[in-house]
């Protein structure tokens, strides 16, 4: 039968595009010509792209139909590692599409652009205080857009000491991005091990740090959820070899009002406001990711910058030293909206608490799971933790089975086989917006299915059953890629 | 994943630590990966190849080996120049899951044969996996 | 707090299963000489009802359409939204969800980049395309450095006509890892003088934008020639992808890769950002290319499903060795711009660029035959630069109306040129009031 009329209930099945349509519909209020038609040298006109024709209605349902096969924090827990999915209030969608706002043309001129401008010189005066850092830019896109734009810094700052370093330290329990940030400033990455404690030592770093060595990047807390305590004099070597102190702020939810990253050794870090700021995710971006520097390194930030003058607002573009700009124009605006209205909501105590609140309720789940799945690192842990499939390893049940039975319940997968340096990982971070009976539900459904693996690890092997499609085939996908239709 | 003793390991072979064969012909070297390097690696889905006339080094990577969510490094077992690559992996690099050995990966004119002397045999990589 | 749910015996009754009495200990393997002393001095609390009056404030000293005539583009362009669009992209399915690592619970995300993926191609007119880049300006370095890669020559050249900023952005891409760029000067016509490229040896690509930051549309198949025989990629940027539904796309003069800004396509200005790197490319270098991709596939049952594929060139994956740092793209933007093409269609399209390039025409030619001065002659798209009396962009300012973006800062040569921008948005009545001032 085929799949448009098999008999699926109210889940509906949905073809692509240009599978459907009518050539000659249409779903877009086109303007009035209000103008004659003018001359055109013909041999510059196309055909035009190959587009489907669908009229608005076919259009509300296809993408109705498409949402209504995704999950979404709005949907259910989301305790996906690393990944801060936290609720997105819905109040900072409304005023992030202000019409002030959404329509406003970044070249106008300072004086026509000052509630614009107003907004992202507090939101950086904000970032500042909540990093202990001294100087803020907002251009950055993403959180690797950020690590790029301090890895530039880094560059600038040897450069301007007159002398180009080669090597930059990274922990293996780094995310990707930073190895790949730091090689296209042409830094070698240099790994460092972590302890059997799951983090750095001071003594590991001061033996691979040297006069070639233009720094080091620290996730911290780091991505097995532990906070790297050393962090101190492990800036202190660094510094004292003339290097900086990268700091990864991907796990700066753990530690706001808690921990300012400019107060203990950090040079340069940046933010994801996808995360710790509550800005949604959108299926992949747009996120922000502002990098923050201590004064010295202010000169070098991202052009242009935005001053106040008495009581206006402008934007300086002349700064002799600064990287350039990394962006068209100042980054993702009305993604710094969402920020700085999610900030001022919180104030300074509610964003103690958010810290607070995540950290207990990983501690949580990792106390009453402990018994049925493997801690590698079994500390006090920040705002994840980390367990692994060992116990479920001779029933062979593996992470990836683990995780694809959790969506039968309903609930989003942890982040798997990340950290690296654990085998089969499984990253869960419980955001400090989840409630106390939702955080119960994923650790009973956790319990069920670590009995399941003993006692049926067949049903865990053929999970998931009940999404809306059984485990996709990723070698044929890979092998003969069909990249579009 | 296959056990040890469920393993296919020619005898007429030299073995590498990294886990690449290598089979002398008069002039040439056919390199490979062994059985537990593709059932290691799982579905091979894209084979990195050199190109003809490439030279590389004993010990030097020469291509890449990719499933969905790794991406493992050929190295050279002895040093030379690239006289062969199978071509039939860039469609089927399946074929290296299926028989690693009758899938060659290059085929190089050896710079000095001798350096086969300090390959491994069958027993002693069979050593080495049961570590 | 309305976002954190937990109840003070629910935080005492969590505390004891850990074995702790305040929330304070949580953060003892914090050494106590790392923690704060003091508390965040940052503002609020603000109720949500506070919060409003406070953005209210804020937009409303904004200079918005509503209340001024702003003849501006320059890579930022006002074109009107449908309304459908704007609600099926608040759908908290698609907007609160991550990038698809789970694609049993991802379908939606998945089958509408694919769709986007394959709506970006066929108006490029290209093989393929990735699930997006950051904005312009960044989808021409990721470009640049896939050039780089492909070719293995270490040196660039770079038409002065593509957008300032893009550039600029380009510049601070590539110039810590050693690249070299090379300019391209414009001719007298407003377009890419091509033939300095003899000058230079050993270039992995050549870049030009097209129409390019004077709304100038360029020779491409000039540029394509130049380019042949000598192991040179095309790489065709733009910042005004609605020119494609009238023009012929990069792809029909055998772009190795085509890049630009999609902001056009159902993404509101917002000062900027965020906004939509569009990439695309020839089949032969995907394994070279940045950023996400979404392939088809099926499932255990036989049925058709899309996954995150070709990850083994991603930074978590391949590490400092990835073909980009990229992670977190532009997800929700790509999305509005396939909603944006394909409410709009194959036959809409067409229409609506004809109708921009018409407007756009009708200005031009009211204030040439009101004897200003054209900069460059020729065929263009949407924008065009003028020579406006002294004075004037100021004096206008003053009656509601931004009759262009001065040239100066960016193109010092141009000092008293204004490029002047003209989308659907803009009524005949609004032109016709720009021309009576002249």
């Amino acid at each position: 039968m085929s799949q448009e009329l098999r008999t699926n209930g109210i889940v509906q099945d949905e073809p692509l595009l240009w599978e459907k349509g009518r050539k000659g519909r249409d779903g877009y209020s086109m303007p009035l010509r209000d103008v004659e038609k003018a001359s055109i040298d013909e041999s510059l006109l196309g055909d035009g792209p190959d587009f489907p024709d669908l009229s608005e209605v076919d259009v509300v349902r296809h993408y109705t139909r498409l949402s209504q096969w995704n999950f979404g924090v709005d949907t259910g827990m989301y305790p996906l590692g690393s990944c801060t999915m936290k609720y997105n209030p819905k109040i900072n969608e409304k005023l992030s599409s202000y019409i002030g706002l959404t329509r406003s043309h970044p070249l106008l001129p300072a004086h026509l652009s000052q509630g614009t401008l107003r907004l992202l010189y507090e939101l950086e005066s904000y970032l500042c205080e909540i990093t202990g850092m001294d100087a803020v830019s907002l251009q950055p896109a993403a959180g690797a857009h950020g690590e790029l734009a301090g890895m530039l810094i880094f560059h600038a700052y040897h450069k301007s000491k007159g002398k180009k370093r080669n090597k930059i330290l990274i922990p293996d329990t780094a995310h990707g991005t930073n190895p790949a940030s730091a090689s296209l400033c042409g830094f070698q990455a240099v790994v460092v091990k972590s302890s059997e404690k799951g983090i750095l030592s001071h003594e590991t770093v001061a033996e691979l740090m040297d006069e070639d060595t233009a720094g080091i990047m620290v996730t911290n807390p780091n991505t097995l959820g532990l906070f790297e305590k050393n962090i101190r004099k492990i800036a202190d070597i660094v510094h004292e070899k003339g290097g900086l102190v990268y700091a990864d702020g991907a796990n700066m939810n753990a530690v706001m009002g808690i921990v300012q990253m400019g107060k203990i050794g950090v040079d340069v870090m940046h933010l994801n406001l996808h995360k710790t700021f509550s800005t949604p995710h959108g299926g992949g971006g747009p996120g922000a990711g502002p990098v923050c520097v201590k004064k010295e390194l202010e000169k070098f930030l991202p052009v242009p910058r935005i001053r106040k003058v008495k009581d206006a607002y402008a934007l300086v573009e002349n700064i002799p030293e600064s990287i350039g700009k990394l962006h068209t124009f100042y980054g993702n605006f009305s993604v710094l909206v969402r920020a700085y209205c999610y900030i001022l909501s919180m104030g300074p105590e509610g964003l103690k608490a958010v810290s607070q609140h995540a950290v207990l309720n990983a501690n949580y789940i990792k106390e009453k799971l402990k018994d049925h799945f493997h801690i590698p690192y079994d500390r006090p842990c920040m705002h994840e933790c980390v367990f692994t499939d060992k116990f479920q390893e001779k029933h062979h049940v593996s992470t990836l089975d683990i995780a694809k039975r959790m969506i039968d319940y309903g609930i989003h997968p942890p982040t798997i086989y990340f950290p690296l340096v654990v085998h089969g990982a499984m990253m869960i971070e419980p955001p400090e917006t989840e409630s106390k009976e939702e955080i119960d539900r994923l650790i009973a459904v956790l319990k069920i299915i670590a009995k399941e693996a003993e006692d049926n690890p067949e049903i865990v092997r053929n999970a998931p059953q009940f999404a809306r499609m059984r485990r996709l085939d990723e070698v044929t996908a890979a092998r003969k890629p069909v990249l579009i239709g | 994943m296959k056990e040890i003793n469920e393993l296919i390991l020619p005898n007429d072979l030299f073995y590498t630590e990294a886990h690449e064969w290598a089979k002398t012909e008069k002039n040439s070297v056919k390199i490979g990966i062994t059985d537990y390097a593709q059932d290691q690696l799982g579905d091979i889905v894209f084979v990195e190849l050199p190109q003809v006339g490439d030279t590389f080094e004993k010990g030097s990577v020469f291509g890449s080996l990719e499933s969905v969510k790794a991406v493992s490094e050929i190295y050279m077992p002895v040093s030379g120049k690239v006289t062969a690559i199978n071509t039939a992996l860039a469609d089927s690099p399946e074929l290296v899951n299926q028989d690693p050995y009758a899938a060659w990966i290059i085929e190089i004119s050896p710079t000095d044969l001798s350096e086969t002397d300090t390959l491994m045999k069958k027993d002693a990589y069979l050593k080495q996996l049961k570590g | 707090m309305r976002y954190l749910p937990h109840t003070l015996d629910e935080v005492a009754e969590m505390l004891s299963v850990v074995g702790l009495k305040h929330l304070e200990d949580l953060f003892k393997p914090i050494p106590a000489s790392l923690r704060s002393k003091k508390g965040l001095a940052i503002p609020g609390p603000l109720t949500e009802w506070e919060l409003e009056e406070r953005i209210a404030e804020i937009a409303d000293i904004m200079a918005s359409t509503e209340k001024m005539k702003i003849f501006l583009g320059a890579g930022s362009y006002r074109h009107y939204i449908p309304e459908s669009v704007r609600y099926l992209l608040s759908r908290s399915e698609f907007s609160t969800s991550y990038t698809p690592y789970q694609p049993e619970i991802s379908q939606g995300t998945l089958q509408a980049i694919f769709e986007y993926q394959t709506l970006v191609s066929r108006l490029l007119g290209m093989d393929m395309a990735n699930a997006s880049i950051y904005d312009g300006a960044t989808s021409l370095s990721e470009a640049v450095l896939m050039a780089i890669r492909i070719t293995r020559k270490r040196k660039v050249a770079v038409s002065r006509l593509i957008h300032p900023n893009y550039r600029r952005v380009l510049e601070t891409y590539l110039t810590p890892a050693g690249y070299d760029i090379v300019e391209l000067p414009y001719l007298e016509t407003g377009r890419t003088d091509i033939s300095s490229l003899n000058d230079f040896e050993d270039i992995a690509a050549v870049a030009v934008q097209s129409p390019n930051f004077m709304g100038m549309i360029e020779d491409l198949k000039m540029v394509r020639e130049k380019t042949k025989d000598r192991n040179t990629l095309l790489i065709c940027a733009f910042s005004e992808p609605l020119a494609y539904g009238l023009l012929k796309p990069p792809g029909a003069f055998g772009a190795d890769i085509a890049c630009g800004e999609g902001q056009s396509f159902g993404i509101s200005q917002s000062f900027g950002g965020p906004a939509l790197g569009m990439f695309a490319f020839k089949k032969d270098y995907v394994r070279n290319a940045p950023g996400r991709l979404v392939g088809q596939t099926t499932d255990l049952d036989g049925n058709r499903g899309y996954v995150l594929t070709l990850a083994t060139r991603e930074q978590h994956i391949r590490r400092e060795k990835a073909t980009s740092n990229i992670c977190t793209n532009q997800g929700l933007c790509a999305l509005a711009s396939a909603m944006y093409m394909a409410s709009i269609g194959g036959t809409g399209i067409k229409e609506l660029a004809r109708l921009n390039y018409d407007k756009a025409a009708y200005l031009k030619e009211g204030l040439r035959k009101k004897g200003l001065k054209l900069k460059f002659d020729g065929p263009t798209f949407n924008e065009f630069v003028v020579e406006y009396p002294k004075g004037a962009y100021q004096n206008l300012m003053k009656k509601g109306m931004v009759i262009g973006l001065p040239l100066e800062p960016f193109y010092p040569e141009l000092a008293g040129q204004y490029l002047v921008c003209v989308t659907e948005t803009i009524k005949k009545e609004d032109m016709d009031n720009l021309i009576k001032e002249m």
